[in-house]
């Protein structure tokens, strides 16, 4: 029998552990990866020239990025590597990609998609304005290119990354005006529970907030950003909110970075015609799995950050336990035994993601009072206005028909950043329940491509 | 006025390449994106709207970060290298977007 192919989308941690399964059963997986490097975006590695160490770029996780990558480079002669390669479909059978204008369709008998996350984004009036930047982007900047988004920052949202972004940028000397967190004191508190099933992790959080106090930066908890100000020409000049207890204040600033905690990015799942299912604690559409990693699909298979948001130690293991789960599926022996303690770790990385997921809430009331005038989907300059009269027009109650009218979610990030918050305008306006609004389709390309794109000739 | 400050790794060879037939200094490393924004402030203007852009996710997702080489080829800013006689402009070659002000 010829060798099975298997295919691995994602050279971050999830991709990487499943590769290492992969290499050690005896196969040479391909292993196909937007970015320049491995890594991902968590463990995202900066450039050949730069010479930061691990503790600068990754903190308290930097022992567990020096592992990663030291892996993923000891894996190199033994994979199909397939860097500064994007995944476009997956049809027929066949996963397509696109590497500069060479296009290639691959069959497969495992598919691991492994394809990690982006910021998830409620829109804030003026977040069209250069100056304004995703959580993540804020990060990535940082960590991958030694700069700070702007003179004066602020940053603004809920979740882990939130406190992470702000105490690395004040260790690299960038100026953070403040730190906006949407999500109230008390909500920590009722997290506590299940937060506890991590409390290394739990406590590198509380260390990150102390030390941004002891910076003297000012952190406001349960705020409501009003708008983030600015004009066409120059970009960002400030913020206003109201904090916890009602009172607005405007802070300047020429950078503003927000995000929610996080998405994961599906549209390959969708394409490859994995079952969705409506998540209440997310209040997002995730694609089924087993606890194995086993999608509805056969022979397509997900983990790590892409699947659900459960974080990057989860992720080492839901991608060990994926490719375990496959090369059982095609006849290979694995270690059963091995199998069930990576169930039971990444149980355990469920109950604390759950812990965040209360600690910091996605504020869904947020759409439902956006200005008419905020632009909702900044690829085009749809406002939440021009949604919710072409809902009155034409009774759209459902994404992808409000999308086909409006525009929302048709645009370059293809819903990435405006979907989520659209389903919950809709829902809001129309009082239909978020889960009935249901999801943006997956649409290939999943990002555009090249107009001269061909076969390898 | 710079939209991006640098925090360090500034020991890098410098490069030189060209915006919009204007030489710009960056660092050999530096994404297109740092290079345009370490020297001015905004990447484009949005086909859509009055607003100047400058880039939004930096994870190649957002797709916010367009320019374009002088023969037209589109790159997007946050994930193409920076590389000495580049030259690269700010509008789509060819194109026309009136925009509504």
């Amino acid at each position: 029998m010829a060798e099975p192919r298997i295919i691995i989308v994602g050279a971050g941690p999830s991709g990487t552990r499943a590769a290492q399964a992969c290499v050690a059963a005896g196969l040479r997986p391909i292993v196909i990866d937007e970015a320049r490097r491995d890594g991902g975006q968590i463990y995202r590695r900066q450039p050949d020239n730069f010479t930061r160490p691990y503790a600068k770029l990754y903190g308290t996780e930097a022992g567990r990025a020096q592992v990663l990558h030291e892996t993923f480079d000891g894996l190199k002669g033994a994979i199909d590597y397939r860097p500064e390669t994007l995944v476009w479909n997956i049809a027929g059978g066949h996963v397509w990609t696109a590497s500069g204008t060479v296009q290639k369709a691959m069959p497969f008998d495992a598919l691991l998609l492994c394809t990690g996350a982006t910021d998830r984004l409620m829109p804030v009036k003026g977040w069209q304005f250069a100056g304004a930047y995703s959580l993540g982007g804020a990060q990535v900047a940082l960590k991958s290119q030694a700069v700070s988004i702007g003179h004066k920052v602020v940053l603004m949202g809920s979740g882990p990354l939130l406190y992470l972004v702000a105490s690395q940028y004040v260790e690299a000397g960038a100026d953070v005006a403040a730190v906006l967190d949407t999500s109230p004191f008390s909500a920590r508190v009722k997290a506590l529970p299940d937060l506890l099933a991590m409390p290394s992790v739990l406590w590198n959080g509380v260390a990150l907030t102390r030390a941004l106090k002891r910076a003297g930066v000012a952190v406001h908890l349960g705020v409501t950003p009003v708008e983030i100000m600015g004009d066409a020409e120059s970009g960002v000049s400030g913020i206003r909110f109201r904090t916890g207890s009602g009172k607005e204040e405007t802070v300047r600033c020429d950078a503003v970075a927000i995000g929610h905690h996080l998405r994961p990015e599906t549209q390959l799942a969708d394409l490859a015609r994995c079952a969705f299912t409506f998540d209440a604690g997310t209040r997002q559409w995730l694609p089924e799995r087993d606890g194995d990693g086993r999608s509805s699909v056969a022979g397509v298979y997900l983990a790590g950050d892409g699947a659900k948001i459960l974080g990057a130690r989860s992720a080492e293991a839901s991608g060990r336990l994926a490719a375990l789960a496959a090369l059982a599926d095609l006849g290979l022996p694995v270690d059963k035994g091995e199998m069930t303690s990576l169930r039971g770790d990444v149980a355990n990385y469920a109950k604390f993601a759950r812990g965040l997921a209360r600690a910091f809430p996605w504020p869904s009331a947020q759409a439902a009072v956006l200005p008419d005038d905020a632009i909702l989907c900044r690829c085009e300059g749809v406002t939440a206005g021009d949604l919710r009269g072409v809902m009155r027009e034409t009774g759209a109650q459902e994404a992808n028909r409000a999308k086909a009218f409006s525009r929302v979610g048709m645009g370059r990030c293809q819903g990435r950043y405006c979907g989520l918050a659209a389903a919950e305008l809709i829902a809001a306006e129309s009082g239909v329940p978020i889960e009935q609004v249901g999801r943006l389709r997956g649409q290939a390309p999943v990002k555009p491509l090249p107009i001269a794109i061909g076969d390898e000739t | 006025m710079s939209r991006f400050v640098r925090l360090g790794e500034t020991d890098r060879p410098p490069i030189t390449l060209h915006v919009d037939g204007a030489p710009v200094a960056a660092l050999e490393g530096d994404t297109l994106m740092v290079a345009l924004l370490s020297a001015g402030g905004t990447l484009r203007q949005s086909e859509f709207g009055p607003e100047q852009r400058a880039g939004f996710c930096l994870m190649g997702a957002c797709q916010d970060c367009w320019v374009w080489t002088e023969s037209g080829d589109r790159l997007r800013a946050c994930s193409t290298l920076a590389a000495s006689g580049q030259r690269i402009v700010t509008s789509q070659p060819g194109a026309s977007w009136p925009n509504h002000v």
